[in-house]
């Protein structure tokens, strides 16, 4: 008997083969077929990846979904460490009221909070009213189907899983650190810089990681609070493969998407912590 | 400089900025609340003349209920068959050795980081020739494939805290190796299989993207239908849907956190 406290091999085999036939029919192979396509027309060509590096647009658009992915890191990473911060710190009712605020959001299925957004945001919406019966504006102003709008919904959706990684590393503080610090005659600015930032910085990472890797391939929410105009990688795959029929192309920049999405979590991946992700829960 | 963190107009000001962040967060939510009950046939906010029509509309809906009803039946075989797929191959991974044990243990978390678009139009190429598209066997298959990761690290961190020991006790007391792991192991990890469980039936029932694009015209889930509706007809149904769903994902998840606490307590 094995020391892993012992199934034989062929059992254990025999025990994941069913995992490992799902995932290769319909996750590993399917992925292959597809993304292959990308190099052949109807022989091995490198022409789409050729056409989209050449193209101003779609590297513009590849550009902007960067960029779009690095703004709403960084906006997450902002209004989500003192979030952190008070789950961390907060105990008895007040720390169950921050929680349900921060999970409850993460519960709603990312199709209704877009389409609470578009409710907030259009023309007649919400947010509009408001401003408009408070006598701050007279006009309605156009909020919905623009860049602040995706960075805004997109923020919203993606900060619980800035908040979680970046709230257990600030949990893992041991009480002691900063209160010594102080003790010591160090401002609270200071144990904040010179204690408590540095000590939460692993969250930190993991929670910019983890929001960049999802912003970056993000479709529903781009796609709903958008509009027609907005084109993210994502929207741009959908629309060649759909509206164009042009498989190929799509399964390019899909390849891109990929490589770069797998390429950030495998270099970062003793940062990233994929087991955090569980931290949906 | 002055100790501007320790002073009473900071903590002030920092708890209310905490206090606008934590309404951003919960607006959303909040707000499909009473645009559901409002009696306009557009939104209106905010609403006048309360009504539960629009719910009446939504169970009234032939499409609507057939959605749902849909996308009830693929989360629960996506459950069923990722659950017991995903806790198979735990215990084979951490009790057992086999070849290409490593590799299936990162391909297997590999749905959780790709792009659901790339998923989606891969899994469409592959199954449209084969006509699985709009299939009960298309959906769970894909569901499965976004569900499993979850069964697997919740499994698996729930194995991680059974002590081999008591399987290897079992084994001493002429236990067979079956009747070890099916009466010492499996309700040791139940509360981890059942968190499981309950997260892969939330994660189908709440996929849009790979279901917006393998959805056929009849086989269509809630996702989809409310996906094209809030594209084409923003109506208040949409908020009543969406409020069923809160209700539903919420208390979904409470019960996987509660089975959660009762694994690290027990």
């Amino acid at each position: 008997m094995s020391m892993r406290g012992g199934l034989s091999r062929s059992t254990a085999a025999l025990m994941a083969l069913p995992l490992a036939a799902l995932m290769i029919a319909a996750f590993v192979w399917p992925l292959v077929a597809f993304l292959s396509v990308s190099l052949f027309d109807p022989g091995f060509t490198l022409e789409h990846y050729a056409r989209l590096f050449a193209t101003e647009l779609y590297l513009e658009v590849l550009g902007e979904t960067i960029l779009t992915a690095l703004i709403v890191t960084a906006v997450t990473l902002l209004l989500g460490y003192p979030i952190a911060w008070m789950m961390a710190k907060l105990r008895g009712r007040w720390a169950w009221i921050v929680a349900a605020c921060v999970l409850i959001p993460l519960w709603t299925p990312v199709l209704v909070r877009s389409y609470a957004w578009i409710i907030i945001l259009q023309r007649r919406g919400v947010l509009n009213t408001t401003l408009a019966s408070l006598g701050i504006v007279d006009q309605p102003l156009t909020l919905l189907y623009t860049f602040g709008a995706v960075v805004l919904a997109m923020t919203h959706v993606l900060m619980p899983f800035m908040i979680l990684p970046i709230q257990s590393s600030l949990r893992a503080i041991p009480e002691e650190l900063p209160r010594a610090a102080r003790g010591l005659g160090a401002s609270h600015l200071r144990v904040f810089t010179s204690v408590i930032l540095p000590l939460s910085l692993p969250g930190v990472m993991a929670g910019c990681l983890m929001v960049f890797i999802i912003a970056l391939g993000f479709y529903i929410t781009p796609a709903l609070v958008g509009g027609p105009r907005t084109l993210m990688i994502s929207t741009l795959i959908t629309q060649q493969a759909f509206e164009l029929l042009n498989w190929p192309f799509a399964a390019s920049i899909s390849t891109v998407l990929l490589v770069l999405t797998l390429g950030i979590a495998i270099v970062f991946r003793r940062l990233l912590n994929v087991d955090r992700l569980s931290l949906h829960a | 400089m002055p100790d501007a963190l320790g002073t009473r107009a900071f903590r002030i000001a920092f708890a209310a900025c905490c206090a606008l962040i934590l309404f951003y967060l919960l607006l959303p939510t909040l707000l499909v609340f009473p645009i559901s009950l409002g009696g306009d046939p557009y939104i209106r906010f905010p609403p006048r003349n309360l009504t539960l029509d629009w719910y009446g509309a939504y169970f009234n809906d032939p499409e609507w209920r057939a959605a749902t009803f849909f996308s009830l039946k693929i989360a629960l075989l996506t459950a069923v068959f990722s659950t017991a797929i995903g806790t198979a191959a735990s215990i084979a991974m951490a009790r057992g050795s086999f070849p290409g044990r490593r590799l299936l243990g990162v391909i297997v978390l590999a749905p959780l980081i790709t792009p659901h678009v790339v998923v989606a139009l891969a899994l469409y190429f592959q199954f449209a020739p084969l006509g699985l598209v709009g299939t009960t066997a298309g959906f769970v298959a894909a569901h499965c494939v976004l569900a499993v990761p979850y069964v697997v690290l919740m499994t698996s961190a729930a194995l991680a805290g059974v002590d081999p020991s008591l399987e290897m006790a079992a084994l001493n007391c002429g236990a067979s190796r079956w009747r070890a792991l099916w009466e010492v192991t499996l309700p040791l990890i139940l509360p981890g299989v059942a968190a499981g469980a309950l997260f892969a039936f939330l994660t189908s029932f709440d996929e849009t993207v790979v279901s917006f694009f393998i959805s056929g015209v009849d086989n269509k889930t809630i996702t989809r239908k409310i996906f094209e509706d809030v594209d084409f007809n923003l109506t208040p149904v949409i908020a009543a849907v969406s409020v069923v769903f809160v209700l539903v994902t919420v208390a979904l998840m409470v019960a996987v956190n509660l089975t959660q606490r009762g694994m690290k307590r027990g």
